[in-house]
């Protein structure tokens, strides 16, 4: 038996999946329908309990080839049903359960993920405890209730590899990566668009950065508040107007906290596959990837005559895309990586390659 | 963009008589369309033969024709209705033949009559094998491999770009005589010979031999902007060889990890665009080498489908009425999403449940008809079920399907060993109901799924249906806990009954006095994610009940 606590006194009984123990987190929920292997493995979820709204979780296994990481970051995972079979002639035969154990993630199955979700989306995001142990409801809760919550918490740190590494020693373009939690699909995909790729922590200085010469700078994903983040937001503004600058999720968020935006925290945060955003200049829908609680808000940047909007999420009308219009500079908020889920926004690592090309004449 | 103001009257056809293999999915989605195209104040011309369907209600269209699906009537009712445009893309295969034929004959040049929906060349380019095989793989993507021969050289060369198992087809012969399907290199040359001397032209086609492959289906929507959405894909559990409608099939897919799953959505993307169907809903049919992965594209339907209106009511997407608004002039943003009303038609539904379909036969009013299933379809009718597991889902199916079964139940204990083999092994009906005895009679998992080509993972959840029944009947007491998990299983009361020697009312008694009750989940086609506001529930066994008391 395991149980799920909420800070708000909601208790659901379940079975236990992977390791036994107790864990505290933010509750999101996560609607995409496959892609739980790189769900469990993005760094962006470290602090939270990812509660899956598709209820068979596991069919298909777990494979060497869809890492987004180097292990699992987030605290905690919930779903209907984890398959004890696994399926699929690129899986190494491991159930999620085995998958969660080895990696230390205590885990929740047989629960009601649909009644989490309405939760969390009429009550929004809040912190819970997932625990194997034999607790009392009220013990539970309380402990819920004392879990941190996301905002103002840097978790950047605590997901990001120490030292610099080189993830691709060739290329047309020399793209450095700034690591608040990089996710291994944006590093494949500037590798696929030919860029050399080397990846620096988060703790790196714009001089640090700007010695590396590189031609552009991917400002890349990560979990928590960006606000936070205080010295990432410090070396964004050091290397902005230097250098090409693309921002994906956090690094979005942190070149709209550079460009002197604000954040805000989202009631739910948007956590799926199938998010629709227009691109303003074209008018074109794409079926976007997102993973963010927190935000860019418009009107903190209106006022910037030089910085334009340029995506849309159309569910929600928030801010999707910056550009500024002197600089080179831009950021999406959604995962034009994808992994998982829908490629349409993959054009956009060609957009960076090009004003990549454009800057180095 | 706005609706299209150039269009003023469209005339729709039907899908006529319902036959095996057409049905009443084409009324339901000609219905909806009518619906949608009358709500823009477009005026409606309806031809359909069949008096019995929706779609033929008075209210339905300005005027409705119930003359035959045939191009010399059609011709007739645009002579005299002179209609600015025709749909044909909503009544199945009858219709969109019977446009094609007036296109082809310039019927509808002399008019001015456009084609709404996909143009003649795009149903051309996805009907034509060779047609079609050429666009995809101009475009990069796999098909079966192919070659033809005219003698043994040329069936060797063939050989190598096809590989083994290869199908050896003589041409222009019934039924394919003289053909076969070869397994080794003997076999092939056999063929090759029998085959060559069959065919009255001495010309073979040899073809890569699919069967065992796994097939997967999306229903994909574009507008006239480009913007492509996948509302579902679907997942069928027979194996390639097993015609689409008679399969069990499921939504949305179960064993492709988000990658393949990706890379089949990147490639319905491709084709609907290099097929150009300009607007509107198409379903394209995949099939996946289990052992390797290879993916390659089967078909296109370049209209609304037998599977999109399971797509539609398994997501709750209406892929009929928005592919009506996107033919003329719609975009997919601009259509607002019915369900969520505050978020657009241009996203991909998520569920968070199971939809699973089982074909219904009924062999017995069919003398001389054999039950095995091939590449013609033979179903005539099918259910729908929902559940949030496939066990689930799976029984609530077979429980509805009215064949005297209250789920996934042992109907075959009395057959022999030899005869379960034989079923196993043969693209029969009830495939799952002998995979069942097998298990039960202590055959492998693995040995089940490789003896009748179905995924390890669908066989491996009819063992925990059977390792339900032991727990069932082994129990001392059911209490509420087991009753619930019992229930999530999918078992009814009267299965139930049966493995505890009771009566379905006395079980029935029991589970109320347990306070063990379904509850009523919305179908929202977002996962919850926003608030739904179209009642459109499906029964379950959760902690919390969705349903609101309109009394």
């Amino acid at each position: 038996m395991a149980k799920i606590a909420f800070a708000d006194g909601l208790v659901l009984k379940g079975k236990g999946l992977g390791a036994s123990g107790i864990t505290h987190g933010e509750v999101v929920f996560n609607t995409a329908m496959t892609g739980y292997q790189e769900v469990l493995t993005d760094p962006s979820y470290a602090g939270q309990i990812v509660t899956m709204t598709y209820p068979l979780i596991g069919n298909y296994g777990v494979n060497t080839e869809d890492m987004e990481s180097r292990k699992v970051f987030l605290s905690g995972f919930v779903v209907r049903e984890a398959s004890e079979i696994v399926s699929n002639w690129r899986c190494n035969e491991i159930t999620v359960d085995e998958y969660l154990k080895r990696n230390n993630i205590v885990a929740i199955q047989d629960v009601d993920t649909r009644e989490i979700t309405k939760h969390i989306r009429t009550a929004g995001a809040m912190t819970a405890v997932i625990s194997s142990g034999d607790e009392s409801n009220e013990e539970l809760v309380a402990k819920a209730k004392a879990a941190p919550d996301l905002v103002g918490r840097d978790l950047v740190k605590d997901v990001i590899e120490q030292n610099s590494y080189i993830w691709q020693d060739r290329g047309v373009y020399n793209v450095v990566v700034y690591d608040c939690g990089i996710k291994y699909n944006i590093l494949r995909q500037l590798a696929e668009a030919g860029c050399r790729v080397e990846v620096v922590p988060a703790t790196a200085s714009s001089a640090d950065i700007l010695a590396r010469k590189p031609d552009g700078v991917l400002l890349g994903n990560g979990p928590g508040d960006p606000a936070a983040v205080k010295y990432a937001v410090e070396t964004v503004r050091g290397i902005l107007g230097k250098v090409p600058i693309f921002g994906i999720c956090l690094g979005h968020q942190m070149l709209g906290l550079g460009l002197g935006g604000k954040t805000f925290k989202l009631k739910f945060g948007h956590h799926g596959g199938n998010h629709p955003v227009k691109d303003l200049a074209t008018g074109k829908i794409m079926i976007t990837v997102q993973n963010h609680g927190f935000c860019v808000d418009i009107d903190s940047l209106g006022g910037d005559r030089n910085v334009e909007i340029t995506h849309l999420n159309l569910n929600d009308g928030t801010c999707e895309g910056i550009n500024h219009k002197h600089i080179p500079a831009f950021s999406v908020q959604f995962h034009p990586e994808a992994g998982p889920g829908p490629h349409d926004a993959r054009t956009l690592f060609g957009r960076f390659c090009a004003l990549m090309k454009e800057h180095k004449k | 963009m706005p609706r299209r103001d150039d269009i003023h009257k469209i005339l729709i056809i039907g899908s006529g008589p319902i036959v095996i293999g057409q049905a009443c999915e084409f009324d339901y989605s000609g219905a909806q369309a009518c619906k949608a195209l009358m709500a823009e104040g477009y005026e409606l011309v309806l031809i359909n033969s069949n008096p019995a369907t929706i779609m033929t209600d008075p209210i339905m269209a300005q005027r409705t024709y119930i003359e035959p699906i045939e191009p010399k009537f059609v011709e007739m009712i645009i002579e005299r209705e002179r209609p600015d445009a025709i749909l044909p893309t909503l009544g199945g295969q009858t219709a969109l033949n019977c446009a094609m034929d007036l296109s082809k004959s310039g019927v509808l040049e002399k008019y001015g009559v456009k084609m709404l929906g996909a143009s003649a060349e795009a149903i051309a380019k996805a009907e034509d094998r060779q047609l079609f095989k050429d666009c995809m793989i101009k475009i990069g993507l796999d098909v079966p491999r192919s070659g033809l021969a005219r003698n043994t050289a040329e069936a060797e060369e063939a050989l190598k770009i096809v590989s083994l198992p290869a199908i050896i087809r003589p041409a222009f012969t019934l039924g394919g005589k003289g053909g076969g399907v070869a397994f080794n290199e003997e076999e092939y040359r056999k063929f090759v010979q029998t085959g060559l001397d069959a065919s009255p032209i001495r010309e073979i086609l040899i073809e890569e031999y699919l069967a065992g492959w796994k097939e997967f289906e999306l229903e994909v929507m574009r507008d006239r902007m480009d913007n492509v959405v996948i509302i579902c894909s679907i997942e069928n559990i027979d194996p390639m060889g097993v015609h689409t409608g008679d399969s069990v099939t499921l939504a949305p897919a179960q064993t492709l990890t988000d990658r393949e799953y990706q890379e089949m959505r990147n490639a319905a993307i491709k084709c609907i665009r290099e097929i150009g169907v300009e607007t509107g809903g198409s379903n394209v049919q995949f099939a996946v080498n289990p052992k390797n992965g290879r993916m390659v594209v089967i078909e296109i339907n370049p209209r609304v489908s037998r599977s999109s209106a399971l797509a539609s009511k398994a997501t709750g997407f209406p892929i009929a009425k928005i592919a009506a608004k996107l033919a003329v002039g719609y975009t997919l943003d601009e259509i607002p999403n019915d369900i969520t009303a505050k978020t657009p038609a241009c996203f991909e539904p998520t569920i968070d449940y199971v939809a699973v379909k089982i074909p219904r036969f009924t062999f017995e009013k069919f003398k001389g008809a054999e039950a095995i299933l091939g590449s013609s379809m033979k179903s005539v009718g099918e259910v729908m079920a929902l559940g949030r597991t496939f066990k689930e889902a799976l029984q609530k199916g077979y429980r509805s399907l009215e064949t005297g079964v209250a789920g996934l139940d042992d109907k075959l204990t009395n057959i022999s060993d030899e005869q379960l083999r034989q079923g196993l092994i043969t693209a029969v009906p009830d495939r799952l109901f002998f995979a069942k005895e097998a298990l039960k009679r202590n055959m492998s998992v693995e040995e089940v799924a490789s003896l009748c080509q179905i995924d390890k993972w669908f066989i491996y959840n009819v063992k925990q249906l059977i390792d339900m029944e032991v727990k069932i009947a082994a129990a001392a007491q059911i209490d509420a806990e087991f009753m619930l998990e019992i229930k999530r299983y999918g078992f009814g009361d009267k299965q139930i009954a049966k493995l505890r020697k009771s009566t379905e009312m006395e079980v029935r008694k029991q589970r109320l006095a347990l306070g063990v009750k379904p509850v009523y989940k919305l179908v929202d086609t977002c996962a919850a994610e926003f608030e739904a506001y179209t009642p459109y529930y499906y029964s379950t066994y959760e902690r919390t009940d969705e349903s609101i008391a309109s009394a």
